[in-house]
């Protein structure tokens, strides 16, 4: 392989690792505050997706109108899941909001399948994302170039949010001490809301980026995403922001580096992310930057 | 009692409990038909036009069972999942066909469909469902292989006859008495489009993707493969051989990999989803020559998900109407077009003439039987399809013609048609 093949691979992983951050930060995020690993997330992406190619083409909105309404609404979802799976169960054992993640997660779904039909529909690609460049034997579509640098200015939006603002420190309270944050006044149903609001709007951006990407639109397109995202969050270091970007693009890059070094081993490319999940949980279960946090009793 | 003598007690009680429910003999699922009939004469003397009265000249003549009220038809396909858009062409055809012929034997034919999802898990509990819970008396299905060959797994333990629309590979069939095809095989499908390569379009490698999760994919590269290597007679000429998965989404590192490698044309031999978005991304990595595919490439969404990239792109598969050969075939072009506004499909055809064939054998054995069914369909010639004149092999295989469409303007177009040879 020489090393323009090589370059051409690295963008490829590049791309798809900063689709796999984003949509990871969503599972740190909530799982940082709520101890929940929020399952229906994937279906969100897949909702927001839906979102984003029926304002193009049932409602005939330009395009970049269609997926700047998509971001809100986006949220909006999040948050109403929030309120109807999970609020009612906070005080339950945890493992009754991980059924109810799931429960909701199928009817998503399978909602999806009854009001959208299981033929693929094809999401927009416009023309902005769709210009041809070549830098010198490597080609890439100007999509690959955005979809790098919206993410790269959300990760850091989201950083910035988390740790240098007011609201962000209330995140990181609630996520170290439920209790002690709400004895401190800070309204913590209102932080959960906002932390389900970013989270999905990451998402929704996220599956944007990926519809024009790969414009194959399916019910379930958010279950493969999802899982191998969650995967990237705990590979990463689940509740650990940086660990999910990181765990997103070491997956994404990984991948596509799997095949370019074993191209007859194309068939086990999802392997690489399950084995990676193994693998950190044998060797280092916190993640990569995840910090080993004692249980409390 | 002590503690230790309650526990002892009760774990004998468990064991012997084990035993006992382990000696009991499982309820036999598979209904053993006693009456084996050997070469039955059918002689059919229609008395009025809803009566038909049989006489079954038999060597052991054992009195058939009686015709139930209605004669249930099954069909199972893919609804759902990666290969809907298959199973509903499908299945619009078989429900034209249902309208068009909703009688057998002088009893109305209920059609009950259930959804495999594009899984071979489900294939398999769809044709339980049918032949236990519907008692469906013959079956039509599925598109995809892989969920055909999960299902008749089942319906040949239960001796219920089917008979696949488009599956075509050719372990669907082999070494079944109850499943029987409609379509042709992949040995044959994969050699059309390796002599196309070579012949038509020049090519001297290839280079071929397939999803290595479906049999019919990974059967169709392997004929293709054989034939392309024969047909140049260099052993080398398939430069790159790799693989993706259903339901995979990024082909960028398989089609770097490929085209690093300079084919003349590639070849991939998945279904029409992953298909459209590995034609657009080898667009986009700068690939101008050929993309080949195989049947699973024939559904609108490989047009609207592919867009501009499956410009110019070939794939052979089951029917044009402009290579409509029977008569029958004008009727159900005129049929399909009131009924749903549109051109026939090839699947949808194929649908159509499983149904057809499959109430054909039912009339040709006289009885709702299993056995005589499954008989009636090997012995199937000349059949008048609208995909062609069916006769089908001692394999229960349809020896057919194939064509080769291609995307023009948007627009699947008919470019040539290739006898079987």
């Amino acid at each position: 392989m020489d090393f323009n093949m090589f370059l051409q691979h690295l963008a490829n992983g590049i791309s798809l690792g900063g689709l796999y951050a984003l949509i990871a930060i969503g599972y740190t995020m909530v799982y940082g505050i709520l101890r929940l690993i929020n399952f229906a997330h994937g279906d969100i992406f897949m909702m927001s997706a839906y979102m984003a190619f029926y304002g193009v083409s049932l409602f005939a909105l330009p395009w970049y109108v269609s997926f700047v309404l998509t971001i809100p609404l986006a949220a909006v979802l999040g948050m109403a899941v929030e309120r109807v799976a999970y609020r009612p169960l906070r005080e339950a054992p945890r493992i009754s909001a991980l059924i109810s993640a799931i429960g909701i997660s199928l009817l998503l779904e399978n909602v999806g399948v009854v009001v959208f039909g299981g033929r693929p529909k094809a999401f927009p690609r416009p023309p902005l994302f769709a210009q041809e460049w070549n830098f010198s034997g490597v080609r890439i579509i100007s999509l690959t170039f955005f979809i790098i640098a919206i993410s790269c200015v959300l990760l850091v939006g989201v950083f910035y949010l988390v740790y240098r603002t007011k609201t962000g420190r209330a995140m990181r309270a609630v996520a170290w001490d439920f209790e002690v944050a709400r004895l401190m006044g800070i309204n913590v149903n209102q932080v959960i809301s906002l932390t389900f609001a970013i989270g999905s709007i990451l998402a929704a951006a996220g599956s944007i980026m990926w519809g024009m990407k790969f414009p194959q639109l399916l019910p379930l397109m958010g279950v493969v995403p999802g899982l191998k995202c969650f995967i990237a969050a705990v590979v990463g270091g689940i509740g650990s922001i940086p660990g999910a970007m990181l765990g997103g693009f070491f997956l994404g890059v990984g991948e596509i580096m799997i095949v370019a070094f074993f191209p007859e081993l194309a068939g086990f490319k999802y392997a690489f992310a399950y084995l990676a999940l193994i693998l950190i949980l044998l060797v280092k279960p916190t993640g990569l930057l995840g910090k080993v946090v004692e249980e409390k009793a | 009692m002590s503690r230790n003598k309650k526990r002892a007690i009760s774990v004998t009680f468990m064991i012997a409990t084990l035993l006992f429910s382990a000696c009991a003999a499982p309820t036999p699922q598979v209904i053993e038909k006693e009456v084996v009939v050997e070469k039955p004469v059918i002689e059919t003397v229609v008395v009025e036009k809803e009566k038909v009265v049989e006489k079954v000249v038999t060597p052991t003549s054992v009195p058939p069972a009686p015709l139930p009220d209605v004669i249930k038809v099954g069909c199972y396909e893919p609804m759902t999942g990666a290969m809907a858009a298959g199973g509903q062409m499908t299945w619009d055809g078989v429900k034209l066909a249902n309208k068009l012929k909703s009688e057998v034997l002088g009893k109305p034919v209920e059609l009950v469909l259930v959804d495999n999802k594009s899984d071979k898990t489900e294939a398999a509990t769809a044709m339980s469902r049918l032949i236990e819970a519907e008692k469906v008396v013959g079956v039509v299905g599925s598109y995809g292989s892989s969920l055909s060959m999960a299902g008749g797994e089942v319906a040949e333990k239960a001796h219920i006859p089917v008979v696949g629309c488009s599956p075509t590979n050719p372990l669907v069939t082999k070494g079944k008495r109850f499943y029987v095809r409609a379509c042709f095989i992949d040995p044959f499908q994969g050699a059309v489009m390796a002599k196309y390569a070579v012949d038509e379009l020049g090519a001297k490698t290839a280079a071929i993707i397939q999803d290595v999760a479906q049999d019919y994919s990974v059967g169709l590269s392997a004929f293709f493969r054989n034939t392309f290597i024969e047909l140049t007679g260099d052993p080398k000429s398939i430069v790159a051989f790799t693989s993706y998965q259903t339901g995979d989404t990024d082909f960028t590192a398989q089609l770097t990999y490929a085209i690093g490698k300079n084919p003349d044309v590639i070849f991939s031999s998945g279904y029409y989803g992953e298909a459209a978005m590995l034609c657009k991304q080898a667009r986009e990595l700068g690939y101008e020559g050929a993309l080949l595919g195989g049947d699973a490439w024939d559904a609108p969404e490989l047009i609207e998900i592919g867009g501009a990239a499956v410009e110019g792109v070939s794939f052979s598969t089951h029917y044009h109407p402009k290579g409509a050969i029977t008569p029958a075939s004008a009727k159900f072009v005129e049929a399909f077009k009131a009924e749903y506004d549109r051109e026939p499909d090839a699947f949808a055809a194929l649908g159509f003439d499983a149904y057809m064939l499959l109430l054909d054998a039912i009339e040709r054995a006289g009885s709702v039987d299993g056995d005589a069914i499954a008989d009636a369909l090997y012995a199937t010639e000349k059949f008048e399809g609208v995909t062609g004149w069916i006769t089908l092999d001692e394999n229960g295989d349809a020896v057919k013609s194939a064509v080769i469409k291609t995307v023009k303007n948007g627009k699947f177009e008919f470019l040539t048609s290739v006898e079987p040879f």
